[in-house]
Order: C-alpha cells, then sequence, then structure tokens
C-alpha cells in the first residue's frame, strides 16, 4: 500500500491507530479511580507527545541513518518557534503559513550550521552541533532580543500588524491560531459514565501531520537515498571510493531533519503561540538525543514510543507527590510506610530524572537497540513458546513472521 | 604509453622518505604486479594512486590525465577502483545493499547523484546488481549481512562491488593478505577469470610470489621507496637484486 511493504504498511497503520485513538487510549482509568492521575489523554500533553514525536522522526533521520550525532537540533526547533510566531504577528494567525515559514527557515538555518559542521566527523561534530545551537541560545536571549523577546520570549501582542488577519477581536483579545477559521483550542467532550475523552482540534491536527512526516521518513528509510546514508553509517571510505561524495547526503539528511525540528516548533507555536530561548538549551537538544535512544535509533516507530515514553514519564511521574505515596503505602504498618515512602520519594516528583536516568542506563546496557529491541524479544520469546506448543520442532530460528 | 604513468613520484613522511623517484608504467590491459619487502613504499605508492595521498614530487598520469590534487571519489570516476588489503565493504548492510550501492553510483555509464532517477531506476539497479551477484556466484548470500561472511567472500564481493563500476584499471593491495590457502586460489582464479573476460587493466601489490606469479605478466620490484628492477615473472625470479633485497643476501658473496 502506498509503495510500501506489507510490513513497514503495519507499522504506519499502528502508528495511525495510535495517533488517532490517543483521546480513548491514553485515558484508561474513570476519572474517580485513584488511578486517573496516569491518565495522559488530555490535550496538552497529547500535543506533546505528537510534536516531540515529529521532532524525534526528524532527528532519526539523521542519527539513526547516518550516525552522525547532532547535539544542537533545539536550535532548529527554537528557530522554527520564532518563524512561526513572526508569522503570526506579521501575516495573521492561520497556522498553515507559519508552519511553512517554520520549517524553511529552521531548512535555511540548517544548511548553515550543516554546512560548517559537517566538515567534521564523530565527536567534534556533535560539539560543533552543541556550539552552534549553544550560541544560538545565548544570542536569541540576548542580543537578539528585539527579534526573540529576550527572556520574556516572543508573544502576540494587540499591536501586530497581521495584515491578512485582524489585530484584534471585536471583543478585544488577542485572536488565537486557527486553521481556516478552526481554532486550534478548541475542544469536544465525550463523557461516558465515568470516562471523560477530550477531543482536541489542535490535538489532531498535530496528528495528522505526525502521521504524513512519518510516511514521509518510511520513504526516506526505504529510498536510494536512504540506502545511501546508511551507507555513510558504516563505512564512509567504500562510498568515497564508489565515486560517491559522502557530503551532499549527509547535507540534506542533515537539513531534512533540521526541518522535521523547525515543523514541530512551528506545531509547537500553533498550538501556544509564545516562543522562548530555552527551547534551544542544550538540554533541549539531549532531550531528543534520549529519545530516539531510548526507542531505538535507526528504527522507524523507536523515536515515537521514545518520544511519548520520556514526555509521559516527564508530565505524569514528576506529578506523583509524598502525599500520594502515602496513599499507596498507606497498607503498610506505620514504621515501615514511612521508611518505604522515603526510599521511594527520590525517584518520583522533581526527582523524575532521576529514574529517567536509571531507566535510559539500563536499556543502553541491556536493550542497545532500545524500547523496539525489548518488544522484539519478547514477541520472540512467544513465538518460540508456540512453536513448542504446536510440536514444530524443525528447529528453524529465521522465521521471519512478517512474509 | 601504459594508461598508468607514474614519473619521478616522491614522498616524505618527517624524516622517512617513504618514496624516493618512482617511474612505473603500466599497459592497457595487463596485469602488472609490485613486490617488495615490508616498508618498501608498495601501499604508500597506492595511496598516491587513490588520492589518499598527495605526492611531495613527481606526476601520476591516468589515461593521460593528472590524478594528482582531485579527492579519491573523483579519482573513482575517472575509473580506477581500488581493493583494500582489510576488504571494505558495508558491514552493516545485506550483501545485495552493498552491491546495490556502486550500481546506483554508476548507471549507464556516467556518474550521478539524482535522488529521483534513483527511485525511478531502484528496479533495473537491483536486476543489474542481482546479475553481479550471479556472476560473483554469491547470489545464495544474498540477505547475509555482509560483516558475516568469511573474510573469502568478502573479498569477492568487495571486487564484485568494483567491477559493478565498470572500472578501467583495479587496484589491488594485498588481496590475499590473511587468507586461506583455498581462499588464495579462489582469489587467483576469479583474478584470472575478470581479465580474460573483462579486459581491464590490473595493479597488484602482493606479498604472496605463488600469486604473484601465477597473476602477473610484468613485475615492478620495490625497495626502500624506489624501483630496483622492472621484468617478466621468470626473469624476475633468478634476479640478484631480488634476492638481496628480499632476502638480504649481498651480490659480491652470492
Amino acid at each position: 500500500m502506498l509503495g510500501l511493504t506489507r510490513k513497514d504498511t503495519t507499522i504506519l497503520l499502528i502508528v495511525t491507530v495510535l495517533a488517532l485513538g490517543a483521546p480513548f487510549l491514553l485515558n484508561p482509568f474513570p476519572i474517580s479511580s485513584p488511578l486517573a492521575q496516569f491518565n495522559a489523554g488530555y490535550p496538552d500533553l497529547m500535543q506533546r507527545f505528537v510534536i516531540f514525536g515529529i521532532f524525534a522522526i526528524g532527528f532519526n533521520i539523521l542519527f539513526g541513518l547516518t550516525g552522525y550525532l547532532s547535539f544542537g537540533h533545539a536550535a532548529f526547533l527554537g528557530v522554527g518557534s520564532y518563524a512561526g510566531v513572526w508569522m503570526f504577528k506579521l501575516l495573521g494567525m492561520n497556522v498553515i503559513p507559519a508552519i511553512l515559514a517554520s520549517m524553511i527557515v529552521a531548512g535555511l538555518f540548517s544548511v548553515l550550521i550543516g554546512y560548517i559542521s559537517l566538515r567534521r566527523s564523530g565527536i567534534y561534530f556533535s560539539i560543533l552541533t552543541l556550539a552552534f545551537a549553544q550560541m544560538s541560545f545565548s544570542l536569541a536571549y540576548s542580543v537578539l532580543t528585539p527579534i526573540t523577546g529576550g527572556e520574556t520570549g516572543l508573544q502576540l501582542s494587540l499591536n501586530d500588524p497581521r495584515i491578512l488577519g485582524q489585530s484584534v477581536t471585536p471583543d478585544g483579545n488577542i485572536p488565537v491560531p486557527s486553521l481556516f477559521g478552526l481554532e486550534m483550542g478548541e475542544n469536544t467532550r465525550l463523557v461516558i459514565s465515568n470516562w471523560v475523552f477530550t477531543f482536541n482540534v489542535g490535538y489532531y491536527f498535530c496528528a495528522v501531520i505526525l502521521i504524513l512526516a512519518f510516511y514521509l521518513s518510511i520513504r526516506i528509510f526505504r529510498s536510494p537515498f536512504g540506502l545511501m546514508l546508511r551507507a555513510i553509517k558504516t563505512n564512509q571510505t567504500r562510498l568515497n571510493y564508489t565515486g560517491l561524495n559522502p557530503k551532499p547526503y549527509t547535507l540534506a539528511a542533515f537539513v531534512i531533519s533540521g526541518m522535521y525540528a523547525g515543523l514541530a516548533g512551528g506545531l509547537m507555536v500553533a498550538m501556544d503561540p509564545l516562543a522562548g530561548a530555552e527551547r534551544m538549551f542544550w538540554t533541549a537538544s539531549g532531550e531528543v538525543v534520549l529519545m530516539a535512544i531510548l526507542g531505538g535509533a535507526g528504527t522507524l516507530i523507536g523515536p515515537i514510543l521514545g518520544a511519548g515514553f520520556i514526555k509521559y514519564m516527564e508530565n505524569i511521574v514528576s506529578k506523583i507527590n509524598e502525599t500520594i505515596l502515602h496513599n499507596w503505602f498507606a497498607f503498610l504498618p506505620d514504621g515501615l510506610e514511612d521508611i518505604v515512602v522515603s526510599m521511594v520519594y527520590p525517584f518520583i516528583g522533581k526527582g523524575w530524572h532521576l529514574t529517567l536516568g536509571i531507566l535510559f542506563m539500563l536499556v543502553v546496557i541491556f536493550l542497545p537497540g532500545g524500547l523496539v529491541e525489548g518488544g522484539q524479544r519478547i514477541g520472540r520469546i512467544f513465538r518460540r513458546k508456540k512453536k513448542k506448543e504446536t510440536g514444530d520442532g524443525s528447529g528453524a530460528t529465521t522465521v521471519n513472521p512478517a512474509e | 604509453m601504459g594508461i598508468l604513468e607514474v614519473k619521478g613520484v616522491g614522498k616524505r613522511f618527517g624524516g622517512l622518505q617513504a618514496l624516493g623517484d618512482v617511474n612505473l608504467s603500466v599497459a592497457e590491459r595487463s596485469v602488472h604486479a609490485i613486490i617488495g619487502p615490508n616498508g618498501a613504499g608498495k601501499s604508500t605508492l597506492l595511496n598516491c594512486l587513490v588520492g589518499k595521498l598527495i605526492p611531495d614530487t613527481g606526476s601520476v598520469l591516468f589515461d593521460g590525465q593528472s590524478v594528482l590534487g582531485r579527492s579519491p571519489h573523483e579519482i573513482n570516476q575517472m575509473g580506477i577502483s581500488r581493493v583494500f588489503q582489510t576488504p571494505e565493504i558495508f558491514g552493516d548492510l545485506t550483501v545485495m545493499e552493498n552491491m546495490m550501492i556502486p550500481c546506483f553510483a554508476k548507471r549507464d555509464g556516467a556518474f550521478e547523484m539524482n535522488a529521483i532517477a534513483s527511485v525511478l531506476s531502484q528496479r533495473d539497479i537491483a536486476a543489474k546488481a542481482e546479475e553481479m551477484l550471479v556472476e560473483m556466484n554469491m547470489a545464495d548470500k544474498r540477505d547475509m549481512h555482509a560483516s558475516a561472511m568469511s573474510r573469502g567472500d568478502k573479498r569477492r564481493l568487495e571486487i564484485g562491488m568494483c567491477l559493478a563500476q565498470e572500472p578501467r584499471l583495479l587496484l589491488l593491495d594485498e588481496p590475499t593478505a590473511g587468507m586461506a590457502r583455498a581462499d588464495t586460489n579462489n582469489t587467483i582464479d576469479l583474478l584470472k577469470q575478470i581479465q580474460d573476460e573483462r579486459h581491464i587493466t590490473i595493479a597488484i601489490i602482493e606479498h604472496d610470489m605463488h600469486v604473484v606469479f601465477s597473476l602477473a605478466e610484468r613485475i615492478t620490484v620495490l625497495a626502500q621507496g624506489t624501483p630496483l628492477v622492472e621484468d617478466t615473472p621468470d626473469n624476475i625470479k633468478g634476479h640478484p637484486k631480488v634476492r638481496e633485497a628480499y632476502l638480504g643476501e649481498s651480490t659480491a658473496a652470492a
């Protein structure tokens, strides 16, 4: 289907179902249950899942295929955000031009940074990209304040021209981002007994773009261009002695992934028209590296899983506080309860980074292929059991279920 | 005039004169071997031919055009392919994917980097790569990871990848180094077959005299960065200067 193999079509369908069904899938617990705090089906968080998913997919095109580890990808996200807000300020509140501008500006910016950084490879490339990103962050924070809003960030105001739209709504407010009149912040609630499902226009807009972006990344992975990128990762010497110059390929991959980051930045401001310099800080760049590795770098679906996993942890684990812990362990005798709570406490709330760090270490040590490899291993165990039960003792170990 | 003309090439690494004054002419459609003891400058010479190193003095002409100052991929596009001492293949890719890359790189006799044309010609490229694998007798290994193969098979694949580009000159850097006898003999047969069927020029650096004497039509002996003699294999065998360079026998004592 759509020029994909059966296996790739299945992966695309899984992502489509996950993205479109997220308001249900992420809301498994009724609001009255104590587990409701683990629900992640509210628009704000779901939008973040999807936007960071797009960011990680783009990062994976560079890192997963060519092996070039960029440590400054958040710079493109930040530049994209600024470009989006400027479009809102100058042109109007339609999200389409804003997102296009985000991608184009981030693309141009990545041509510049990529052209310089790709002169080196390995750790020097990483350091160069990190240096550029930190430079962009500092500039946005200080000298470029007229363009970026400096410390307060770039915000919309009532005095913006918005030549294709209105500067002020009839009731005197700043207009909100919309898709041809359909406001991004609009919600529809569906109440089924104890469950409340929220459908948000902005979320579905992001989800559709995620599916398109994911489809494009599958096509890139499977194309001759993707083959060349994988060849670069394996052996640049041989590629050179095959009469090919690797540089245009790496630069193209860098720009494509920069544009994905710009797209993510544009979507961020389409959901919430505010851009700040902290989006370009190196921790944001590091986060996308974690997402790709945790999910499985070089795999198709890995970065999306990684992005979802980290954003879930950030928002849900960090919300657990001491009172909730006491409730959980209330069944223990008093003294023991305090001890257990004090032992678990460092890993929750503000300590969620500690949990993330430990999980990251475990994944890198025991599952170098990330969550995707974990899934494959579990799948293999089940298949082996099935084979034993059916008494198929042919001993074939290389059966590929997709064929 | 030969297809490859090396004139007065010298290369110095700090205090070490790796190549003195090398003159070499490789005739078109011949098999030319370059032999010499360790440290004689064989690999340095080869690196100068493919653009990995730039010689300090002298000139290197391929088919009348200078190769100096060009980058490795440009020299490759002129028609020089190189096989490395340790097989340089795309280890993480399958054998088929390995073979497809040179086929993508050179389509219809020209080097191209057009992404859209690549997508459109994908089927033809796959067919050509498959054909090449059959010719190299590796079709049954097409879905194997290249890094999982034996050294002999890796070498075979590397040679196949070079041939897929239809080069005019094939440079081989110790193609049988570290190989078992059977693999060595297979490689010799393969190279003979290539020479018979494709009539391309082959320049080979080799340690193993068995390989050299079963393939080469002319042999150049290098010692301490300068060519000692150049002659046919029969004349080289008993040459006193060669015995001196290899065995350390002084000519006077012999």
